[in-house]
């Protein structure tokens, strides 16, 4: 056995073809090492079953560093069940799921994932509906998480010009003091891609971001998307395929839990098996 | 100024009118019994004095459930535990006191060891003859049940009922322990027949003064450490966890953590409650850990209206000087009152009382508009610091 994980030491992913990495910058076990590689995030051969019905099945997926990426698939294909293993809410029964270089997913909690740099909107807007727009990003905002470190901190003007900045992204400056509970559908699906960009993520999940928004939200939703791509990577799970041709780079199709086909949207609209399952219906 | 400092805390205008009337009231009180001699119309007696006392350790085991109950959502019903660990704390320093002026004469042990026919002192009530050891375990001993108790409840992720009732389950199994006799507490009789408190005789009307004047203190020093807890980031984090616990996980916290601070906070509040409570009324008892006491407490912070820390005192002073009366008048029935006043505050009046008053007068300012009403709504009031 431990000659198994003596194995498994000299396999690590930050210590593999040491000699390929020189000029790189050294990374601890535990901190984000996406500098070395072009992908962001490596999802291989996940497999996730619920009472035997596999919601992922042998699932490998890589994202760039700085892409936009839009997942599509019908109902059932395992979407959300990948954002809850990426996020740490779901435990895969097999495969591996690196953040990085380093960082094994697997095997952290959901606040280790969401301090590592990975922030995710819902699909159903949840924000805190008693706190006001501004306390809401202030709860988001990165920095120490402790109860001592709340008790005595206090907002400073840097602070509170980030907070204001991002509500004007977002839109929400004007209803800034606003109880969140009391906005409308789609400003609240704001709020919380404002908080999620208060995390500073470095990858950014994003679950149906326009279900429920009128037409010009729609519009304005694509276009804060598409700016954040870059700073940031993103990964859209949308329905809307008029959305999607608007803002997506590249788009991977998921059917019953694995990928089933990757690439421009006008590839994946002409491949044949993506118009046999989900676009010919 | 958005974050509260403790120092903020204190200046602020809730705060002020609340120790203001608290203090003031107090004041009142200490001179109408003082300067007044017993014969005339405006003399407070020691009994009420004392009654006042009580009240004032109810509002103070009422405001730290509020915390725990209103600001986080953890619905307590095992807080009057705490509260009774206090008192006792209190009370073995009070048995300790008596000395060789027990019944038995015996210099070292209380009356009822005596009577058990022990040798020697227990290990464990060794240093409380010492005021300083006494006021430390007031503080510690509640505070590190609520610690070990929330650390394996909150981390299992113990919530809504199923923690209510464990919560229950814990002052029960208190209550049954305490009146073993082998456990050395004075069992079923509990400690009682104090004598004095550094030095000051319990019977006299100035030490009772004193005390009432001691927990007033307290309770206005609480109120304010509450308001700056509840005006923090550390508040506003908690009440996301009321709010939404999940959401506040994946923004990072841990949320476990915020709710073992806060409930370990309000179990020491609960338990310096108890410690005022035990010499004022010179008894206290395994029925202080009964899960009805516990579930009373429910009922006064519900009243007062949760959420605002002085609706929970109103509560508890107004539905124990309502006990008072009705006992007085009729004692059969208070069980029945008080789960009627339950019933009726849950379906009428969700926000308690002083959810009541302030809608009322958020209807009367529609009514009659005060003059200048359009510059309020949106003055930016955060980043400006002093």
């Amino acid at each position: 056995m431990s000659a198994l994980d003596n194995l498994r030491d000299t396999f690590r992913r930050d210590q593999v073809f040491d000699f390929m990495r020189q000029g790189t910058r050294a990374v601890a076990p535990g901190q984000l090492d996406s500098g070395s590689g072009k992908n962001i995030l490596y999802l291989e051969d996940i497999t996730v079953s619920f009472d035997g019905f596999k919601a992922l099945n042998d699932l490998t997926l890589y994202i760039q560093t700085g892409e936009l990426r839009c997942i599509i698939g019908p109902n059932g294909a395992g979407k959300s069940t990948m954002m809850d293993v990426i996020t740490g809410k779901t435990r895969p029964d097999s495969g591996t799921c690196f953040f990085g270089q380093t960082l094994d997913l697997t095997a952290m909690s959901e606040t280790d994932i969401a301090m590592a740099g990975i922030g995710r909107k819902f699909q159903k807007p949840t924000v805190f509906p008693e706190h006001t727009a501004f306390e809401n990003l202030e709860l988001a905002m990165n920095g120490p998480r402790g109860p001592w470190h709340s008790l005595f901190t206090r907002l400073s003007g840097e602070q509170t010009s980030w907070i204001e900045d991002t509500l004007a992204t977002v839109g929400l400056l004007e209803d800034r003091h606003k109880v969140a509970g009391l906005l409308s559908h789609g400003q609240k699906q704001w709020l919380e891609i404002g908080m999620v960009l208060m995390q500073k993520p470095q990858l950014l999940l994003v679950d149906e971001p326009i279900a429920g928004m009128t037409r010009q939200e729609v519009e304005r939703t694509g276009e804060l998307l598409k700016s954040l791509a870059g700073k940031h990577s993103v990964v859209v799970v949308e329905h809307d395929m008029e959305f999607i041709r608007s803002i997506a780079s590249t788009v991977t199709v998921l059917h019953q839990g694995s990928v089933l086909a990757e690439g421009t949207m006008e590839q994946v609209q002409n491949d044949p098996k993506v118009i046999e399952v989900y676009l010919g219906e | 100024m958005r974050d509260s400092t403790f120092k903020s805390a204190f200046s602020d205008r809730t705060a002020k009118t609340f120790m203001g009337v608290l203090l003031g009231a107090t004041l009142v009180v200490t001179l109408l019994n003082q300067f007044f001699p017993p014969d005339s119309s405006l003399h407070v007696s020691a009994y009420t004095v004392t009654l006042l006392g009580k009240y004032l350790c109810y509002a103070l085991l009422a405001l730290s459930l509020d915390l725990v109950w209103g600001y986080c959502g953890i619905l307590s019903l095992g807080h009057g535990a705490f509260f009774a660990l206090g008192g006792y704390a209190m009370g073995m320093y009070l048995m300790r006191q008596i000395g060789d002026r027990g019944v038995y004469g015996n210099p070292e042990l209380p009356d009822f060891m005596v009577f058990l026919n022990w040798s020697e002192l227990p290990w464990y009530w060794q240093g409380f003859d010492q005021f300083w050891f006494a006021a430390l375990m007031i503080l510690l001993v509640p505070g590190l049940l609520a610690f070990v108790f929330g650390w394996l409840a909150f981390r299992s992720r113990v919530t809504g009922v199923y923690l209510s009732i464990i919560t229950q389950a814990l002052t029960y199994a208190l209550m049954l322990a305490f009146f073993r006799n082998e456990l050395g507490f004075g069992g079923n009789n509990g400690l009682t027949d104090f004598k004095e408190l550094l030095g000051f005789s319990l019977q006299s009307d100035s030490t009772r003064v004193g005390l009432l004047i001691a927990t007033a203190l307290s309770l206005a020093m609480a109120f304010v450490l509450c308001r700056w807890i509840t005006g923090s980031k550390l508040g506003r984090v908690v009440m996301a966890v009321r709010d939404a616990e999940s959401r506040a996980r994946f923004v990072g916290y841990r949320t476990e953590h915020y709710k073992l601070w806060i409930f370990t906070v309000s179990a020491i509040l609960a338990g310096i409650a108890g410690a005022l409570y035990v010499p004022q009324v010179g008894i206290i008892n395994p029925g202080e850990f009964s899960p009805l006491n516990s579930i009373e407490l429910v009922v006064w912070v519900a009243v007062g209206g949760r959420a605002t820390l002085y609706g929970a005192v109103i509560g508890a002073i107004l539905v124990n000087y309502g006990k008072t009366v009705f006992t007085g008048v009729m004692p059969e029935a208070w069980l029945f009152a008080l789960g009627g006043l339950f019933v009726a505050v849950t379906v009428f009046l969700p926000q308690g009382l002083v959810g009541l008053v302030s809608q009322r007068w958020a209807a009367l300012r529609k009514q009659f508009p005060p003059k200048n009403t359009n510059n309020d709504t949106l003055t930016p009031a955060e980043g400006e610091a002093p």
